[in-house]
């Protein structure tokens, strides 16, 4: 199949040492399936061999007219029929017990892959496209299971029988086999120079390709803007330029490389041709010693041992193109971890009392974000955070969920620095509302309920009334147990938002996060939930982001953060009499 | 999927030599059986060494005929192939690109893409392999087993035995696992959006310390997954193992047979020989096509999507009553408009736009805002009344010139990669460096494309490297590049600060050839200098007035107002 090349094939070169070390590990777990597979591989070589050693027997029984020596037959053909059947069994349970290790290896690798997402840094997630992981723990892993097992039935098999078919010829006659010996490996040179000189054409191929996909992705993906602006002419043109250079890579690659078939095909042709005519002339030369029958025995081999040839370079190109794979998978799962909670101790039930003392933070080393940053929120207080795109708004949120680690200074919950308690204990005790909206797929109810599995019917409702979301729940077609596809699927991004609220609603925790909790939702809604989140609130340590001014007057203490530092501390009041920055932002909505 | 193939009719002669040309290869290959048997028979039968020289160069010619044969059929394959997926390609781009909006939401851009890439790659692939395949593997197969017939009619028996038995094996298999490999699938489906979810939830799973369950979850659907992949393994590698025993089986009776018919002399040990490589070569065509109906079946489902682009047929409507109606540059009348035959996003709105004046269009989410202005530009048809631009129908204007007219801002500020110039210059080509810096300026960007370095800055895909709020801006500078006797700004200063938002409308107001301008938000700061005000609320205009009108008599817009300014007002 050259076309597999086109996607990865060249991929296959960079292999990561100890890749193969750590692969290992993970199949000798399975070593009894391994010793099952390496044992059938070699029953299995062994009767597939001998078969053609009976049927040249056979052959050779049936020499002419009259000539047929029947009862030697009827043993030779009952003997193949054991063979045979020995074969398709021995052949068959090396398939299973190959698929066994490979399925549980993938398995044991993913189950792997899952533990490492949830305790990997965010920082790390955050700083990678969601498609790069979900492709390594997908398609990596499958692309390294198809490349595995193809290894385990072709590799095994295949450097059994090519071993085999070699000795049996050389017993059978040394010369003749020699022959043999000396003509094959042409096959496999021409492959690989085929497959030397096809790679830069699959590079070219893939490279041109990647340039249109990027194309096709940035215009269909904009369409109403390219039809708003009647760009269709223009963009199909500079299609047409990337269309036709990517047609000319491609015919040369795919033409290149398809000679390899007919290519290998040849050579063996000729190696049988050799066999014919040195096999003829010493069944002659020998009178009968050699017979027609050690012959056919002869070319049978040569079949069977040119087959793997062309076997294993397809092979090796997958297993490596596997390895690489695996190389990823493995990059990922030998990623730093966070910081372990191990000998950290538990909140419990925390008041809510926060203190950040001297904070310091950045993403980057090279870029400084927050600094310094002292504040004192005591329980029950509103703490609202305003400022411009990009201030440093949700970096702080990062930090009080402990999601990131402050670089510098502490940050304390109850007195006690957040990095000695247990991340689940402190999470727990914070109820968050994000402005990227996020539900799982699955029905309402587990949505909902996602922070309180036990929760009964009633008090769901209930939240969900508090948040509004009782009434378009209600219509949808199962109510509650409607389900909603990955990211909330076809709800409005008020409406997921509204969900959002009430899983919070149902968990009443001691501390709030809400940031931007009401940006999709409509002011008149807003407005109505208004009264829940003042309920709340009440008693509650909140800490508030909006853009909305009106949202925020009420809090205990505005803080203005511009550019990663807090510029601007204190109430509505205060702030708007001191004419700073807070009374700018404030005015600019009445202009 | 008529339309799909009807790319490969330009690629008669490539689609017809290639397989020609490959039944040639095969025709070659059939001939050596026949001259081995000949060998043994002849050469080795009666010593003639000159006899056995001579056919091991027939040998050899066969191979290098073949050789040649099979380069030319692949050549001529691959070129059908490259070739008609590039023409497929691009009427499949150009189609996309004409799709009108309506078609657009249904589709997504997502799947767009894949039809584009994976689907046509996949029909590319299964062509090239049908011409190089099709014909040769039941070629071979069936070749060999009238050649058998030739040789020996008792001998063919078997061979008409064998081959259905083992094609019977091979469907069976087939059957089984298809259906079993799409479970597979699916499951692998859900383990991918366990994984995505599990990246994109991050945040709210770890909030939630969820972290153990969705191991948990996982695990369960892993285990499954395995499950069934060991069962479709199981049933799928029988298909070496069987074939294997019907040919050997096949085989066996073909020796006796052999020597049955050897012994009386109808036979020579030389054909034997023969027949048994016949027998051999039907195992290794029948798994090589196997694999080709898997990849075509494959292929053909790709096909299939794709044809069901091609076959989107409902384009925007077309009148030829090009009256001018009002002298107003836009007239809403009695207009409705659904999607898709859903219910009604728009109801029976009507309203008219002077020259020069400002429109606001306010309401809650999914009130109708953003299908209300994408009328304007006949992006859909509305379903019932009309909308008149400059006085005439827009179904009767031709939509590139209508939209010439129109500067849109879309509620998703999109940019593409090239410089900034570039992008500005998709409003109106034509406009000098001073022209896109004035535009620039007016749409407060002039610190963004400082920042990016001037107009020769570099922007990304997308315009990744931008914040939400300079894209906005830089996207509403290429719409007043156009100098546009409309201009829309759909949502388009969401994302922008009170200050900017303010700044800029004052900018567009003061523009001596002022457009007449549709401003829609959800803030009434930014619409309450609007000369006329539309209220939407569930698709139904509640409200049409000025400001101070509407906070008199609308209800819906006092409580909209209220709920932003009421706490303010007292401050």
């Amino acid at each position: 199949m050259p076309e597999k090349n086109d996607k990865k094939g060249w991929k296959g070169k960079k292999v990561k040492k100890g890749t193969m070390s750590a692969i290992l590990r993970y199949i000798l777990r399975y070593w009894y399936y391994l010793a099952a597979t390496v044992l059938l591989a070699a029953v299995t070589v062994v009767l597939t061999l001998y078969v053609p050693v009976l049927v040249g027997d056979a052959v050779d029984c049936i020499v002419g007219k009259g000539a047929v020596d029947f009862a030697a037959l009827a043993k030779i053909l009952r003997n193949i029929a054991v063979c045979v059947g020995g074969t398709f069994l021995s052949q068959w349970l090396m398939s299973l017990s190959n698929n066994r290790i490979t399925y549980n290896v993938v398995r044991d690798i993913r189950a792997q892959a899952i533990r490492k997402i949830q305790v990997l840094p965010l920082s790390y997630i955050d700083n990678r496209p969601y498609g790069e992981v979900v492709n390594n723990v997908v398609s990596d892993v499958e692309q390294f299971a198809d490349g595995l097992l193809l290894g385990f039935t072709q590799l095994f098999t295949g450097v059994a029988t090519i071993l085999g078919t070699l000795v049996m010829m050389f017993l059978l006659h040394w010369q003749l086999a020699l022959v043999v010996l000396c003509v094959t490996p042409l096959s496999v040179f021409m492959a690989k120079f085929i497959s030397g000189h096809t790679y830069s054409m699959f590079r070219a191929q893939s490279e041109v390709r990647g340039e249109q996909t990027a194309f096709i992705d940035e215009m269909l993906g904009a369409l109403p803007t390219v039809q708003a602006y009647s760009h269709e002419d223009e963009n199909l043109e500079k299609f047409d330029e990337i269309n036709g250079r990517l047609s000319k890579a491609s015919l040369s690659a795919i033409f290149y490389s398809s000679l390899t078939n007919p290519g290998t095909r040849f050579i063996n042709a000729v190696v049988y041709a050799l066999l014919a005519l040195f096999g003829a002339f010493t069944v002659i030369s020998t009178g009968g010693a050699f017979s027609v029958g050690t012959l056919t025995k002869f070319l049978a081999y040569s079949n069977q041992y040119t087959k793997p040839f062309n076997e294993i370079t397809e092979v090796i190109t997958e297993f490596q193109n596997a390895l690489a794979c695996a190389s990823r998978v493995f990059e990922l799962l030998s990623e730093a971890e966070e910081k372990s909670d191990a000998g950290n101790v538990e909140l419990g039930h925390a008041e809510g009392n926060i203190s950040l003392q001297d904070v310091s933070f950045s993403y980057t080393p090279d870029k400084k974000l927050i600094e310094g940053l002292n504040l004192n929120v005591v329980k029950g207080k509103r703490v609202a955070i305003v400022g411009p795109t990009g201030c440093g708004k949700t970096t702080l949120i990062n930090l009080l969920m402990r999601f990131y680690d402050v670089c510098g200074g502490a940050i304390c919950v109850e007195g006690r620095d957040v990095r000695a308690l247990t991340r689940h204990s402190l999470r727990k005790n914070y109820g968050m509302v994000l402005q990227e909206t996020w539900l799982k797929s699955g029905t309402i109810r587990e949505n909902l309920c996602m922070g309180m599995p036990e929760a009964g019917e009633e008090e769901m409702i209930a939240a969900a009334k508090a948040a509004k979301a009782h009434g378009f729940i209600s219509r949808l077609p199962q109510g509650y147990d409607t389900c909603i596809g990955e990211d909330g699927g076809s709800l409005s991004q008020g409406q997921k938002q509204l969900l959002c609220i009430a899983r919070i609603m149902l968990l009443l925790p001691p501390m709030l996060i809400l940031d931007e909790a009401t940006s999709s939702i409509d002011t008149r809604t807003e407005l109505k939930i208004q009264d829940a989140f003042a309920a709340l609130m009440q008693g509650r340590t909140s800490f508030i982001v909006a853009h909305r001014l009106s949202t925020i007057k009420n809090a205990d203490v505005i803080l203005v953060m511009k550019s990663g530092s807090i510029v601007e501390q204190g109430t509505h009041e205060e702030l708007l009499k001191a004419k700073g920055f807070y009374a700018e932002l404030y005015n600019s909505q009445f202009r | 999927m008529k339309k799909v193939f009807s790319y490969l009719s330009g690629y008669k002669k490539e689609s017809i030599l290639s397989p020609l040309f490959k039944l040639l290869e095969a025709c070659f290959e059939l001939a050596v059986p026949l001259v081995v048997a000949s060998i043994v028979d002849r050469g080795i039968g009666q010593g003639d060494r000159g006899y056995v020289l001579g056919m091991f160069f027939v040998l050899i010619a066969l191979g290098a005929v073949g050789l040649a044969a099979s380069i030319t059929a692949q050549y001529f394959a691959a070129k059908a192939a490259v070739g008609y997926s590039c023409r497929l390609r691009r009427s499949l781009f150009e189609k996309m690109q004409f799709l009108s909006f309506a078609e657009i939401d249904s589709l997504g851009a997502a799947t767009m893409i894949a039809r584009m890439t994976v689907d046509v790659n996949q029909v590319q692939t299964g062509i090239n392999m049908t011409l190089r395949l099709l014909l040769r593997s039941p070629f071979i197969v069936f070749g060999a087993m009238i050649m058998a017939f030739t040789v020996d009619w008792q001998a063919g028996i078997v061979f008409a035995v064998v081959i259905p038995v083992l094609a019977g094996v091979v469907a069976l298999i087939m059957g089984v696992t298809i259906p079993m490999y799409k479970k597979t699938q699916a499951r692998q489906d859900g383990l991918l959006l366990s994984v995505r979810e599990n990246l994109t939830g991050v945040r709210v799973l770890r909030a939630f310390c969820k972290e153990g369950e969705e191991i948990a979850r996982f695990d369960a659907k892993n285990a499954a997954l395995k499950k069934s992949q060991n069962i479709v393994g199981a049933v799928s590698s029988l298909m070496n193992p069987l074939t294997y025993a019907v040919v050997n089986a096949g085989i066996i009776v073909l020796l006796y047979v052999g020597a049955v018919r050897v012994d009386a002399g109808s036979l020579t040990q030389g054909e034997v020989l023969a027949l048994y490589n016949y027998m051999s070569q039907i195992l290794v065509e029948l798994i090589k096509l196997a694999n080709l109906i898997i990849t075509v079946t494959k292929s053909l489902a790709c096909a299939r999507r794709i044809e069901r682009v091609f076959a989107l047929d409902n384009p925007l409507e077309r009148i030829g009553d090009g009256a001018v109606y009002t002298e107003n540059a836009v007239d809403f009348e009695n207009v409705s408009f659904s999607y898709n035959g859903g219910g009604n996003a728009l109801e029976d709105i009507s309203f008219s736009v002077k020259k020069g004046e400002t429109v606001g269009i306010i309401g809650g989410t999914g009130a109708g805002k953003s299908s209300l202005v994408n009328l304007i530009g006949h992006f859909y048809d509305a379903t019932a009344g009309r909308v008149l631009v400059n006085g005439v129908d827009v179904k009767a204007q031709d939509p590139a010139a209508l939209r010439e007219k129109i500067g849109m801002v879309l509620q998703k500020a999109v940019l593409f990669k090239g410089t900034v110039r570039e992008n500005l210059l998709w409003g109106n080509e034509d406009a000098t460096d001073e022209e896109l810096l004035r535009a620039v300026a007016l749409a407060q960007a002039t610190d963004v494309v400082e920042a990016k370095g001037g107009l020769d800055g570099e922007i990304e895909q997308n315009g990744r490297n931008l914040s939400g709020g300079q894209r906005q801006r830089l996207s509403i500078a290429r719409a007043l590049v156009r100098r546009p006797e409309i201009l829309v700004l759909d949502d388009s200063a969401s994302a922008l600060d009170y200050a900017t938002d303010a700044a800029l409308r004052h900018a567009i107001a003061s523009l001596p050839d002022k457009p007449t301008t549709f401003i829609v938000s959800q803030r009434t700061s930014s619409l309450q200098h609007a000369d006329k005000i539309v209220v939407l609320d569930e698709g139904k205009a509640v409200g049409i007035g000025t400001h101070e009108e509407l906070l008199e008599y609308c209800e819906v817009y006092r409580e909209i107002y209220g709920s932003q300014f009421k706490e303010a007002t007292h401050a």
